[in-house]
């Protein structure tokens, strides 16, 4: 399990472990009932602050990613995997819908708008 | 939630210093990081701690007990671990004789532990402590603190005057002593980089009082380094600023970054950052009392 803190990206710290751990789920590389490390050994490993990796672990146990069984630690959910994609999928489409609002009101037209798209995912 | 050490209204009066009021609470299974100038009461609250100078008032607990009024106050002292900046060991002592003096002083000395300590640290055995250098006394002040048993450890500038690589050698022994969720620790360190790596928590005392105390976390997201003309440092709210420099080209000032609205440029505040400019403020709110 890989997980990669940058400290000059804008996004705080707890939210970083929290994509990092959800997409390891999402793509299968984390299955059902894999324990996590502690939150103290994460913190220590990646030297930051417990609050930091405790705050990250509760809001991934609170959206249904993970459990925690007192004593014995965190595991990985056994919630449906095909769900959460279309939950996301659900929400990449509302962005959309929100890009084609904005694209229409400056009169944008739809090959450039995916010109544009194809150019910035390429470019990450 | 339970503390390791908690300090209730503590004050402490001096002819010219008064340590007024000082309220601390140090969750068990995290690290506190105590700043502020020299001078600033740090050391005396330490030492009302572990009971080296009598409080005038309020109370102190460790573990959740009274540190005087206390029965079991030989039991409690085996579970604090105190390093001071200076060695206190007799100079003429070697590692192997300290361990034998401190083997009859603590009952919980774990001599096997000490060993352990001794040989990550390499530190020598039958060398004279006066011949040992700085950073190799203090991590043996370290060794000794944590091979009796400590359940919280006291630290007074543990880690000034140390290079960085001893430092982060010495950081990563506290990392592993929180493991453990019942253990915690309380240091002061007028090295402010060291403390933003470790800390859970940030307590700055300025002058006998305490003027900030809260997570590394909510400092470190709340707060921001605005950088702006004077014009425009002029049309922003006065309570978003908690302390400000000019320069002759433009206004630096500690922010509550939500609070800032519209187009400015705003840098991530570092923990010295906020120790900085939240002294001057303070220092700067005392001068027009006066």
């Amino acid at each position: 399990m890989n997980i990669i803190i940058s400290n000059s990206s804008g996004q705080p710290i707890y939210e970083q472990i929290i994509a990092q751990i959800k997409a390891l789920i999402i793509s299968g590389q984390l299955e059902e009932g894999y324990q996590l490390p502690s939150m103290r050994l994460l913190a220590k490993e990646l030297r930051i602050s417990v609050i930091t990796t405790k705050r990250a672990f509760e809001e991934l146990e609170r959206e249904g990613f993970i459990v925690a069984i007192t004593g014995k630690g965190s595991f990985v959910a056994g919630k449906n995997v095909e769900f959460i994609k279309e939950q996301q999928l659900k929400e990449i489409e509302e962005h959309m819908q929100e890009i084609i609002q904005k694209a229409n009101t400056c009169g944008l037209q739809l090959d450039e708008l995916i010109e544009m798209l194809s150019i910035i995912y390429k470019g990450e | 939630m339970e503390y390791a050490l908690k300090l209730e209204n503590v004050s402490k009066s001096y002819k010219d210093f008064t340590l007024d009021n000082i309220n601390i609470s140090l969750p068990y299974g995290s690290i506190m990081g105590f700043v502020g100038e020299n001078g600033s009461g740090k050391t005396t609250t330490i030492k009302l701690i572990l009971d080296l100078i009598k409080r005038d008032s309020g109370i102190i607990t460790i573990l959740g007990q009274d540190n005087v009024d206390n029965k079991n106050i030989k039991q409690l002292k085996e579970h604090i671990g105190v390093v001071m900046d200076e060695s206190c060991f007799p100079e003429m002592l070697t590692l192997m004789e300290v361990n034998k003096v401190l083997k009859n002083i603590y009952k919980t000395w774990d001599e096997r532990k000490f060993g352990t300590l001794a040989k990550q640290f390499s530190l020598h055995k039958n060398k004279k402590i006066k011949d040992y250098s700085k950073g190799m006394k203090m991590k043996l002040s370290i060794a000794i603190a944590l091979a009796h048993d400590a359940k919280i450890l006291i630290l007074d500038e543990a880690t000034s005057g140390l290079d960085p690589l001893v430092r982060d050698e010495i950081l990563d022994v506290f990392r592993d002593f929180i493991q453990n969720d019942r253990h915690s620790i309380f240091m002061t360190s007028h090295i402010i980089s060291d403390l933003e790596k470790i800390c859970d928590y940030i307590t700055l005392i300025h002058n006998g009082k305490i003027i900030l105390n809260k997570s590394t976390d909510e400092l470190i997201d709340n707060y921001g380094i605005l950088k702006c003309s004077e014009a425009d440092f002029k049309t922003i709210t006065p309570t978003a600023v908690k302390g400000f420099r000019k320069n002759a080209f433009g206004v630096e000032a500690l922010v509550i970054k939500k609070e800032i609205k519209g187009d400015f440029v705003v840098d991530k505040a570092s923990i010295e950052n906020i120790m900085v400019y939240s002294i001057k403020e303070a220092r700067c709110n005392e001068s027009t009392n006066h």
